[in-house]
């Protein structure tokens, strides 16, 4: 029995085959993230604006993380000519929560074109947020030199292979993907098969009971082929994760919160903090949205939409800042 | 007899004249010299034009007008830009003919091709 608080968005992941009502509803608010926070092994997201009234105890559960994402930090274009500014919104949200989460989830494009300044913003600004641990995984635009040689000598976290890798904080484990290299043309995301046989091997041992976060960049599940919003090889990386009864899958990319759920697994994307993209085949082409200044915020607490596959139209829950 | 010279003659200028327009392909330099530079625009996440002509030795200017990075890659590992910001440039001459597929390396779904003569 999940309580309900005023303006709370809970997903309450039913797992006894009864038809699900919750959706789960990572609101971006501030463009900046969602509030995710384990209890019991079930994954709640709350909006970052409403967190102030959790009692805290309700609001820290057993696990409480915030995932940000598409910071762009470089970019300047009509969209947001200002993304440092929205990013340290962002921040000023993360720290103003009633308990401080135990870390931020960075899922990419954390620059715009890879530049060791544009590293060094991102990283000075999230400095001054509350949790002093970030785990990132990298964006197409994060691994545009030399396939990525400044992000891996930031951030790698494997002593060798790829900049993959996994971690666990009370009793969860995260694994972070990168399926933003070696794209081929024509294709979508890819992880790869070193990158898979890893993964199958890391989750081998791990018991059935065990909550299970993936995150990564592009959508690990097909959001709108077209704009090469999806995975090549991700059902691969699900089969490892079948066996576990609770899977969240975190990724960024698109530049707008959108879920859905596929058996015991939820997909969620998060919001950019820098500028939203147009819905899928809403617009001629994927690239940043521009809008009146005044609206940027209110489009930066973006639109959710679920998307399921040739069956319904595209369900719409707008969640606006300002 | 008369009338197999005045065929075969009538054969040898036609032929000639069709050499002096460049059939077939490549053989009248002097009337068919590759233009110094083609232009291919990006923009909105396209490249445009998406199949390219050209004669052996042109070189194309690739030119990013849309606000969002893009590369230009060959899918064959024959050429491969930089990250090319709005307004930046990209150039390669193309000295052997052939069909030459690339895409955009951020936005694999971007693919465009030049064919040589």
């Amino acid at each position: 029995m999940v309580e309900k608080i005023k303006d709370e968005l809970l997903y309450d992941h039913n797992r006894d085959g009864i038809d699900r009502r919750g959706f789960l509803k990572c609101m971006a608010w501030a463009g900046t993230g969602a509030l995710c926070v384990f209890q019991g092994g079930v994954l709640k997201s709350y909006s970052l604006s409403q967190t102030s009234q959790l009692r805290p105890e309700k609001a820290a559960g057993e696990l409480s993380f915030v995932q940000i994402s598409d910071s762009h930090m470089g970019f300047n274009k009509a969209a947001n000519p200002d993304v440092a500014r929205t990013l340290e919104a962002a921040v000023d949200k993360i720290s103003g929560l009633g308990t401080p989460p135990a870390f931020i989830l960075h899922t990419g494009d954390i620059t715009h074109l890879s530049k060791p300044e544009e590293f060094d913003t991102v990283d000075q600004i999230l400095s001054r947020a509350t949790p002093k641990d970030v785990f990132f995984v990298p964006g197409e635009h994060d691994v545009l030199d030399d396939e990525g040689k400044e992000y891996r000598k930031r951030y790698q976290k494997a002593s060798g292979g790829g900049s993959w890798y996994s971690f666990d904080s009370k009793g969860v484990h995260f694994i972070g993907l990168v399926n933003v290299l070696g794209l081929k043309a024509g294709g979508l995301g890819t992880l790869g098969p070193e990158q898979l046989e890893w993964m199958k091997k890391d989750v081998k041992h791990l018991k059935h009971s065990t909550p299970i976060v993936v995150f990564a960049h592009i959508p690990l599940w097909s959001v709108y082929p077209e704009w090469g919003w999806g995975t090549e090889d991700s059902a691969q990386a699900l089969v490892y994760l079948k066996k576990f009864g609770s899977v969240t899958v975190l990724n960024g990319h698109i530049h707008q919160t959108m879920q859905k759920v596929e058996g015991h697994v939820t997909f969620h994307t998060a919001a950019s903090t820098a500028f939203p993209q147009p819905q899928p085949g809403q617009a001629d082409s994927p690239g940043p949205m521009k809008v009146p200044a005044e609206q940027l915020k209110s489009l930066l607490g973006i639109t959710t939409v679920n998307y399921v596959r040739g069956q319904h139209a595209l369900a719409l829950v707008d969640s606006t800042l300002g | 007899m008369i009338g197999r010279r005045v065929s075969v003659a009538g054969l040898a200028v036609v032929v000639a004249i069709g050499l002096s327009l460049g059939w077939p392909c490549g053989t009248a330099k002097a009337q068919q010299e590759a233009p110094a530079r083609v232009e291919v625009k990006i923009d909105n996440f396209r490249f445009g034009p998406g199949t390219l002509t050209v004669l052996v030795g042109t070189t194309v200017t690739w030119t990013n007008r849309d606000d969002m990075p893009h590369t230009v890659v060959s899918a064959d590992g024959v050429f491969r830009s930089v990250v090319l910001d709005t307004d930046e440039t990209f150039s390669f001459t193309f000295r052997n003919t052939g069909t030459f597929p690339y895409f955009c390396s951020l936005h694999p779904k971007m693919t465009g091709k030049v064919v040589v003569h």
